[in-house]
């Protein structure tokens, strides 16, 4: 995790915010690091994860755990992290027959309505053990990326209904014997396609835009590429649930992602410019 | 024909195969790079494969693309398990050489090649190949030893010379495997003894449309389907992912694909905004991203996107394809005539890079690149401008 957006974003691993759904967004740039930060940061908040990478091989995530402090190996040998490899998932499934019903099972239909079993798997993942005692704090879910789900032939109202399963599962679901919260959070990762007309992908984004408590969303710079500044960061806070008589809080910084981290500083602020 | 009986009873085979690879989490196979898995306690291997080189930035290996100018851009060379997306240009004359210098790259370091296309045999493909640019003192040896290493044998393989062979008889002179990156002469032939002795598998879609194979349910269009499985089938049986218990592969697996998308693979995103086939290409790129990364192999395709009508695809493309190289002629544009342009014969952009294992990635300072065809050689260079209009 990058402890200046932890600074940003005002939160610490030990008392991070409870039952939010968080919308990482990106437009003509690379919003992936974000992604990395909050893997990292809930891994060592001690949550159970449960990770649905569509895009990249666990390797790649791994690798960059390790730089950011977190060994995903390990997460995933003592159940902390439950982690979906898209790509390896799609090879099997489409090469092989299951027998089972697989969370990628859309691939081999023509006309797959609905991501119920992924939902199934998310749901299964982040199921609270009868141990007794509690291992984890709260569960997580992460999704890296939903537009990917769209170019495999889902339709956006698929997705959108997929997010909200999940969000009841995970935010708020009610334990049979005892009544707690199991207040999760979720984030997802969405591209913003700009001006690529992709009316699926905005349907998308715009819904999950008005049903999220944060949006960070990434952009590249509107002069073009720059050596110094990768991008624009604009952190929107909402309260989806309550009227709008509080105002969203929105901030905007720019940033320069290196090796091991990512330093953040006021627009035109860049150590380089000044 | 041989190329049909390697994919009989594709769909068993590979079946079970594939579900023994995922089962096993430790494989006997181990190499160092992308999917090399990092908390292995003896620690990453270094393998040694003719044609590559470990990045400078985080040791994953890199194979060349066939120009060494383009290498550069990249940060070094193309990432093994990647796919390279060439954007053809509007009249298709110089994509078609890129695809060659990258078949051409494999051939000389000795490299597996697969070969697909719905428009050209492969074997034609390979035929028309640029030949390696070799130093005058290397070049004498290798004629020696081709001189030497001919039998009686060979020249009977020379009537069946589009078959590939197994092992290759005759060594690929010094200068193949101890330099990384080639220069090609545009102008010449790769000689028939280098083709000859490399290992080659081709997909020609109008052959094997036609054949009647146990095509798995998938809702790709059939073309996509077959070569996918085509594909599938060669990684598995040649042992590049490592799964296959009687084959120890050492060696990397070039994959060209000439012109998907385009309607002679029975795709229609170039025809209509809104065909009933929009999610055959993506959902296609998208296993075939999932095959790469987990075997040890290289994929250059080239399409053409000025033809797909819908804009969206094109996005969704470039998303799930790691390096993509956009290619722009002057030709039959008002460019041609500009004063500014006189020297080049078109502009080639980088549109995008993947950042693979890391945070952050090789992107080059300059983005105002031009490519020139000069009777050899494939350059390419930043644009230089002249500022004559600027003195009064």
């Amino acid at each position: 995790m990058f402890v200046e957006l932890n600074n940003l974003l005002n939160t610490t691993p030990d008392r991070a915010e409870q039952g939010k759904l968080t919308l990482l967004c990106d437009a003509k740039t690379d919003g992936s690091f974000l992604v990395h930060h909050f893997l990292s940061f809930y891994l060592k908040a001690n949550c159970k994860v449960c990770f649905v990478a569509l895009i990249q091989s666990f390797s790649h995530y791994s690798i960059v755990g390790q730089k950011l402090g977190v060994s995903l190996t390990m997460a995933r040998e003592r159940g902390q992290l439950v982690f979906l490899e898209g790509l390896k998932s799609a090879v099997d499934v489409v090469f092989q027959a299951q027998k089972e019903p697989h969370p990628l099972q859309f691939l081999r239909e023509a006309n797959a309505g609905n991501l119920k079993p992924l939902f199934e798997f998310v749901r299964e993942a982040l199921k609270p053990v009868d141990s007794g005692e509690a291992r984890w704090t709260y569960p997580v879910l992460l999704v890296d990326d939903l537009s990917v789900l769209l170019s495999l032939g889902m339709g956006a109202v698929a997705v959108l209904d997929f997010i909200h399963y999940c969000r009841a599962t995970v935010c708020w679901e009610l334990k049979a014997s005892i009544l707690y919260l199991m207040q999760g959070n979720m984030v997802v990762l969405v591209h913003d396609s700009g001006d690529a007309e992709d009316e699926e992908n905005d349907i998308l984004l715009n819904g999950l835009s008005h049903q999220s408590h944060l949006i960070l969303r990434a952009e590249g710079l509107a002069t073009g590429f720059c050596r110094d500044v990768h991008g624009q960061l604009r952190i929107l806070w909402r309260r989806p649930s309550q009227p709008a008589v509080h105002r969203d809080q929105s901030f905007t910084y720019q940033y320069k992602i290196q090796d091991k981290s990512v330093s953040f500083f006021a627009k035109g602020m860049s150590p380089a410019v000044l | 024909m041989a190329a049909v009986a390697t994919c009989g009873s594709v769909a068993a085979s590979t079946g079970s195969a594939v579900a023994t690879a995922s089962k096993s989490n430790v494989t006997s196979f181990q190499r160092r790079g992308p999917r090399a898995s990092v908390t292995n306690d003896s620690g990453p291997r270094l393998v040694s494969i003719a044609g590559t080189r470990p990045s400078v930035r985080n040791g994953q290996l890199l194979v060349s693309t066939g120009l060494p100018a383009l290498d550069q851009l990249l940060g070094g060379g193309l990432a093994v398990g990647t796919v390279l997306l060439i954007e053809e240009d509007k009249y298709n004359i110089y994509s078609p050489l890129l695809f060659k210098y990258f078949l051409a790259e494999g051939i000389v370091n000795g490299h597996t090649l697969l070969v697909a296309s719905a428009k050209e045999d492969p074997a034609n493909i390979l035929q028309e190949l640029p030949a390696p640019l070799l130093d005058d003192k290397c070049k004498k040896e290798f004629d020696e030893d081709v001189y030497n290493h001919k039998t009686p044998e060979s020249n009977i393989k020379m009537k069946i010379a589009w078959r590939y062979q197994l092992l290759p008889k005759m060594e690929i002179g010094p200068v193949s495997s101890s330099r990384f990156g080639h220069y090609y002469d545009a102008s010449k032939r790769m000689p028939q003894e280098l083709i000859e002795a490399s290992n080659w598998h081709g997909f020609f879609l109008p052959e094997k449309i036609s054949s009647t194979l146990k095509v798995e349910p998938c809702s790709l269009t059939p073309g996509y389907t077959k070569l996918l499985q085509f594909i599938q089938n060669i990684i598995y049986e040649e042992g590049f992912d490592g799964s296959n218990p009687q084959k120890k592969q050492r060696n990397i697996l070039r994959i060209g694909i000439q012109n998907l998308g385009s309607p002679l693979w029975g795709d229609d995103i170039c025809c209509a905004e809104n065909g009933g086939n929009s999610h055959s290409l993506t959902k296609f790129l998208y296993v075939l991203r999932g095959l790469l990364r987990t075997s040890l192999s290289a994929c250059i395709i080239t399409m053409p996107t000025h033809l797909i009508q819908n804009k969206a695809i094109i996005a969704r493309v470039t998303t799930l394809s790691d390096v993509v190289v956009g290619l722009e002629s002057f030709i039959g544009s008002e460019r041609e005539t500009n004063p500014l342009y006189k020297d080049y014969h078109g502009l080639i952009h980088i549109r995008q890079i993947p950042r693979l294992n890391n945070l952050i990635c090789d992107e080059s300072d300059v983005k105002d690149l031009a490519f020139k065809l000069k009777r050899k050689l494939f350059t390419i260079e930043v644009r230089e401008f002249l500022c004559f209009s600027l003195q009064s």
